[in-house]
């Protein structure tokens, strides 16, 4: 039986290795997006495009603006008159408007109105207009603040581990997805089925060489996040790697579960690129963190592979965690894996009979 | 030649309905994905988890864990004076901010030493790191001067500066993120399902019995696009009504302006959908290549995450991404009731861009013979 499983993984990788364009893609899509997502995505802000509506234009008044428009964070959009407010935020001609007060001068009372639709960007924007325009105050002074792991509060750090979940997790479904489909499409299913070959070995020959890409995929990932994005793999690029691995086979166990299902390619690549993207999005606490969920969406959680995967890659890429720190969140995605992997060859097997 | 695209048409309404799967993606995939959005889609900063090691033990630090306590923004996950142990917790993500009491911190603050509270925020997460300690010292200060006038000093409190939030008064996360989930379900079946229907003729054959025809390549392109564009409104009207009958979260503006912005959106993600199934020649590729630009348009045209963030190169680009002008527009429309007239620029954008990639994917379908 060795000789046979050999000679089907060496069908298989004939199979994708022929196709020279698919593979190109399915190896530079995942680098070139983590790369690019690397560099512009963040929840930073940075600029806050602000007006100013001064009924009595006060040298104090000049004073706060000229501080504010000093700090790289602020860019000044003019002066407008009361009437004038809800209009400037409703066009987005600015955030935020600074209202001061007649007698500002003396009181020193003013008042920021936020374009409050994205709920967190106004609460940043109003604490930094309280930072700059009160560095001298009391609340200052009475706080010493320090931010570990991330000391400059860059949020590409947070990404980085969130989207190359989701990236992974989905490129290795979609190449799995079609394969058994594709079989039964063009006929050369039957064929499969009368030989005498064990449906276990036809799941491992059809993981194989898709593994093989992943693994390129993974360590063309891992250098440039080190060296390009210098995220800081503090938890031993070993224990990443292998975590990583198990995600993968994992990710192409699920990818041959689709095939399995699907009557149709069509079928098999919508549900694995467009349909499972939305629940590894809200689920997988990639963008919203999933100890805000209600308790059954926190259930279902549970079972999303890419929420402990992101999980674990976020403690071992940034916190420096080694592997026995992620243990429970390995543990999960090894048992996942070789439930799918069962499931699919169970799916396997009913065809035959 | 007026008649074959009517037959065209004709032909591919058949074929869709008789798809087992695709009518039934198209009306329940929509309203579960709405359903659920609103509730899971909260990236506020809520139930902070704290952990307060007071070394002081006075009255004024028992205030201020008491207070924290209180708020439905933090969470108190350990009060006691032993920092070790805070510490563990937070590398264990346990904790998200420190609060550190020194001794003799109410004798201090009585005294006039200045005593200093430390905060130590876990910066993994960058916004919750950096909200969640601003909320954390605004509570303390708070506090502080709270028992300062108790105690009939003044606290140099003057905090003379007060924030109004517009168009979202209660903060609600959801009214923030529910028409991009509109837009993100739209993207989705607009650019997927026309690309591989287009592929999937080719794949079979049947593209060629279509060359043979006298059908010109403008009728066959528009034959795979109207569809897409009728069920772009379809999908947009489930997402509206939606979150409208369960969530109360109606548009605020006009239903005009969002259904013009969706037909043009829906041109423009079909347009570049069968652009991209023209240049491929198996499925699979085409649904690598889709899903690379998908992700790229999902993640960078300010759904998730502000397109102010991203460095201004980037920012430039994202002019020539359909999905940043439809967001703008239904974010406009749906909460601060922006009219089309002050929105104009996008819409000429988004009409641009439709042009663009529809007379491409005209382009890229060449008859062959």
């Amino acid at each position: 039986m060795q000789i046979r499983l050999s000679s089907f993984v060496k069908k298989e990788i004939l199979h994708i290795f022929r196709d020279k364009r698919t593979m190109l893609v399915a190896i530079l899509i995942p680098v070139t997006l983590i790369l690019l997502f690397g560099f512009t995505v963040s929840t930073d802000i940075n600029n806050i495009d602000f007006a100013v509506c001064a009924p009595h234009r006060s040298e104090a008044v000049a004073r706060g603006v000229d501080k504010l428009s000093f700090s790289p964070y602020f860019t000044f959009r003019g002066y407008i008159p009361q009437n004038d407010i809800d209009r400037t935020l409703r066009t987005g001609k600015a955030s935020a408007v600074l209202v001061f007060a007649q007698d500002y001068a003396e009181s020193g009372k003013m008042q920021v109105v936020v374009d409050g639709a994205d709920v967190n960007a106004a609460a940043t924007s109003a604490a930094y207009v309280g930072n700059v325009l009160q560095d001298s105050g009391a609340a200052q002074a009475l706080f010493e603040m320090h931010v570990l792991y991330n000391p400059e509060l860059r949020s590409s750090y947070n990404f980085i581990p969130g989207i190359l979940g989701m990236i992974l997790l989905l490129i290795c479904t979609m190449m799995t997805s079609v394969s058994i489909v594709r079989e039964k499409e063009t006929g050369t299913m039957e064929v499969l089925l009368v030989s005498p070959v064990k449906p276990l070995y036809i799941i491992i020959s059809k993981m194989v060489p898709y593994l093989i890409l992943g693994a390129i995929d993974l360590a063309l990932i891992l250098v440039m996040a080190r060296f390009v994005l210098g995220v800081p793999l503090s938890g031993g690029v070993g224990g990443i790697i292998l975590v990583s691995l198990v995600y993968i086979v994992l990710s192409l166990a699920l990818g041959l579960m689709v095939s399995n299902i699907a009557g149709s390619q069509i079928v098999a690549l919508l549900l694995s690129a467009m349909v499972m993207m939305l629940p590894v999005l809200f689920f997988s606490g990639l963008l919203f963190p999933v100890e805000n969920l209600p308790w059954v969406f926190r259930w279902i959680s549970y079972v999303i592979p890419a929420r402990w995967y992101i999980d674990a890659m976020r403690k071992m890429m940034i916190e420096g965690m080694a592997l026995s720190g992620v243990f429970l969140e390995v543990g999960i995605l090894v048992a996942e894996m070789l439930a799918l992997i069962a499931a699919s060859t169970k799916r396997f097997n009913d065809r035959l009979e | 030649m007026e008649g074959s695209l009517k037959y065209l048409l004709q032909k591919e309404f058949i074929q869709f309905r008789r798809n087992k799967f695709l009518p039934r993606l198209i009306f329940f995939f929509p309203v579960v994905v709405m359903l659920i959005a609103p509730i899971v889609a909260n990236m506020d900063v809520k139930g902070v988890k704290v952990a307060f090691v007071d070394y002081d033990g006075s009255s004024l630090s028992g205030k201020m864990v008491s207070h924290l306590d209180a708020s439905e923004y933090f969470k108190v996950a350990l009060a006691s004076p032993n920092y070790e142990k805070a510490y563990e917790l937070l590398e264990d993500g346990k904790v998200d901010v420190i609060v550190t009491v020194p001794a003799h911190f109410e004798a201090g603050i009585i005294g006039g030493t200045k005593p200093k509270i430390k905060v130590d925020a876990n910066g993994v997460n960058a916004t919750k790191g950096m909200l969640g300690s601003r909320y954390v010292m605004a509570s303390l200060a708070g506090t502080l001067q709270e028992a300062a006038a108790g105690m009939g000093m003044g606290l140099s409190s003057e905090n003379n500066l007060s924030v109004c939030y517009f168009y979202n008064p209660t903060q609600d996360y959801r009214r923030f993120m529910a028409p991009g989930f509109i837009l993100l379900l739209v993207m989705l079946v607009c650019c997927f399902i026309p690309a591989l229907n287009l592929v999937l003729e080719k794949e079979k054959g049947t593209i060629e019995q279509i060359n043979v025809t006298p059908v010109t390549t403008f009728e066959f392109t528009l034959s795979k696009l109207i569809p897409y564009w009728i069920i772009g409104l379809v999908v947009l009207t489930e997402g509206i009504l939606t979150i409208g009958l369960i969530y109360g979260l109606w548009p605020a503006g006009s239903w005009g302006a969002l259904y013009l912005a969706a037909v043009l959106f829906s041109l423009a993600m079909s347009g570049f959908g069968v652009a991209i199934a023209g240049g491929s020649d198996t499925m699979q590729q085409c649904i690598f290549v889709l899903f690379f630009f998908v992700m790229i348009f999902m993640l960078m045209s300010g759904l998730f995450t502000p397109v102010g963030s991203m460095p201004s190169w980037a920012q430039k680009v994202t002019y020539a991404f359909p999905p940043r002008h439809f967001i703008d527009i239904l974010r406009s429309v749906y909460l601060k009731g922006t009219t089309m007239a002050e929105l104009w620029v996008s819409y000429l954008a988004l009409g641009i861009l439709a042009v663009l990639f529809c007379s491409l994917s005209a382009l890229t379908y060449k008859k062959r013979g």
